[in-house]
């Protein structure tokens, strides 16, 4: 039998109102500022916009200052507004060479021209909690020197020249696209490569993370890591020609990993692949790993059976917000499931203690 | 009118006009003076665009994820048309961006560009030279400690 059941509508909303109030917290501090958020968060702006899947900063400040700051539930936010915009077109593919780096740095080649570019990084800080930031906001002026006027050459462009590192096939095949398909297995690069650059960063690095300690090692070094601002380009069909329609700012992380050579191929470096929005080189460095670990089979490597390997698994697992609906849902009502379950137990409980005093009587009987 | 080289320019001053700050567009125009009446051909909407990336960084190409972007189209009275796309979701950004691209088809071109173009390209390079040059100054200078091998 099914039951309407209606009710809870007042406290529903209640809740809400309240929710409202605690997200401003005290009335007594200022209220945080969207530019504040999108200035002074700003890493955690290029999170929601990575995993929400959507470049626009101000709209994932909102997001952050809507959610209270969970991130998950502001990357939500997004993704339930993109849903809801028409989409122009596709970009042509960015050139990440033609990149304004604000930082870029090679584990690899000391010497790489264009140099190692710090940028603003926390490597080399110490972790040690700065109180004075608790008392003023005053920093002093970061330093400048001559800047550098040409493009910074990708590092795997000398390696190539060599053909010590194997090649990147150039296509203009059209990729596919897991927010218009479902994704189905085998994904094919293209769509693995833009799950994981959406997927929750979190996962992804504990998957890189599991390649590191020897599930399905594939011994990675960055071959660069660079940072910064490139123009995106759009065919305009009503003009016949591409312009700029603005710039996004990106994380890429180049892996130059384990090599590999047979009797009649000489040895050679394999590559991994990482593309983030935003200034997110965690993200990037462990997307690149879990792109190379999950090549093994076009690689010829074997399947060792770790999870970094297997493409269903990954994929399937790394969208936190698909995460997060599934797994969160079960704290919603099911008053009607349990209570059928309910009935099954005491149903079994009954048949059991039945058959209990049955025994009993019987062996008292003889 | 040579048709390669204006659609070259053209692409610079829509690009330009694409990733420039709102606010200084906004101030900019204002200061210029002139709104030419016009008609929208295309209302302004705001969309999104999928940005690609490719392999490796050269190799196939792949969806990245999407960006946020606002397009119009208008037509002024003498029936040129001018076309907007605009990063971010505001419709006046885009109105005055194809309103721009509309007048610089006219006679008033070389006003519009001194009073707003130029000064937005120079802001720009500016911005960038002084990112730049911070970045440089975190540039890493290696030198080799003396090694005491005697």
């Amino acid at each position: 039998m099914y039951v309407a059941v209606k009710g809870g509508e007042r406290a529903i909303e209640n809740a809400h109102a309240w929710l409202a109030e605690e997200r401003r917290g005290s009335k007594e501090v200022s209220e945080l500022s969207l530019a504040q958020i999108r200035e002074q968060l700003s890493l955690a702006v290029n999170r929601v916009m990575a995993e929400g899947s959507l470049y626009d900063p101000d709209l994932a400040a909102l997001a952050i200052k809507q959610s209270r700051g969970d991130l998950i539930e502001a990357i939500f936010l997004i993704r339930a507004y993109r849903t809801t915009l028409p989409r122009f077109g596709c970009s042509k593919p960015v050139e990440t060479g033609k990149m304004a780096c604000d930082r870029r740095i090679s584990a690899t080649f000391k010497d790489a021209p264009g140099g190692q570019v710090l940028g603003p990084t926390f490597d080399y800080t110490h972790r040690l909690l700065d109180f004075k930031l608790a008392a003023d906001g005053e920093v002093p002026e970061a330093a400048v020197a001559e800047p550098r006027r040409e493009a910074t050459p990708h590092i795997t462009e000398f390696l190539q020249g060599e053909d010590i590192i194997e090649r990147e096939p150039f296509s203009d095949a059209e990729p596919g696209d897991l927010t218009r398909e479902p994704m189905s297995f085998p994904a094919g690069r293209a769509v693995r490569l833009q799950s994981l650059a959406r997927g929750d960063e979190g996962f992804i690095l504990g998957m890189a993370y599991s390649t590191q300690r020897g599930y399905a090692r594939n011994h990675a070094f960055v071959g660069e890591l660079r940072i910064g601002c490139v123009p995106v380009e759009m065919e305009i069909p009503e003009l016949g020609f591409a312009i700029e329609i603005g710039e996004v700012e990106l994380t890429e992380c180049e892996t130059v990993n384990q090599f590999k050579g047979s009797k009649t191929v000489p040895p050679q470096f394999t590559r991994g692949y990482g593309l983030v929005f935003g200034q997110s080189e965690r993200k990037s460095i462990a997307m690149a790993l879990v792109d190379r670990a999950l090549r093994w089979e076009e690689l010829g490597e074997d399947n060792v059976g770790a999870a970094a390997q297997d493409e269903e698994f990954v994929l399937s697992h790394a969208d936190n917000i698909q995460a997060t609906g599934f797994l969160e849902h079960i704290k919603l009502p099911h008053y009607v499931d349990f209570q059928s379950e309910l009935e099954l137990v005491r149903k079994l409980r009954r048949e059991a203690e039945e058959l209990a005093q049955t025994l009993a009587a019987r062996e008292a009987a003889e | 009118m040579n048709t390669t080289f204006f659609a070259e320019d053209r692409k610079g001053w829509m690009s330009l006009l694409a990733s420039a700050d709102e606010a200084r567009l906004t101030e900019l125009w204002h200061g210029f003076g002139a709104d030419p009446a016009c008609e929208f051909l295309r209302a302004p909407e705001a969309g999104g665009v999928m940005v690609r990336g490719r392999m490796g960084g050269t190799g196939a190409p792949f969806n990245l994820g999407e960006m946020t972007v606002t397009r119009c189209a208008l037509a002024l009275t003498d029936g040129t048309v001018g076309h907007g796309y605009v990063q971010g979701r505001s419709k006046a950004k885009a109105e005055i961006a194809a309103k721009v691209d509309a007048l610089m088809q006219t006679g008033a071109a070389e006003a519009l560009r001194a009073a707003v173009l130029a000064p937005l390209a120079e802001e720009r390079q500016a911005q960038k030279d002084t990112r730049a040059a911070k970045a440089a100054a975190t540039k890493v200078e290696f030198f080799t400690m003396v090694r005491g091998e005697d």
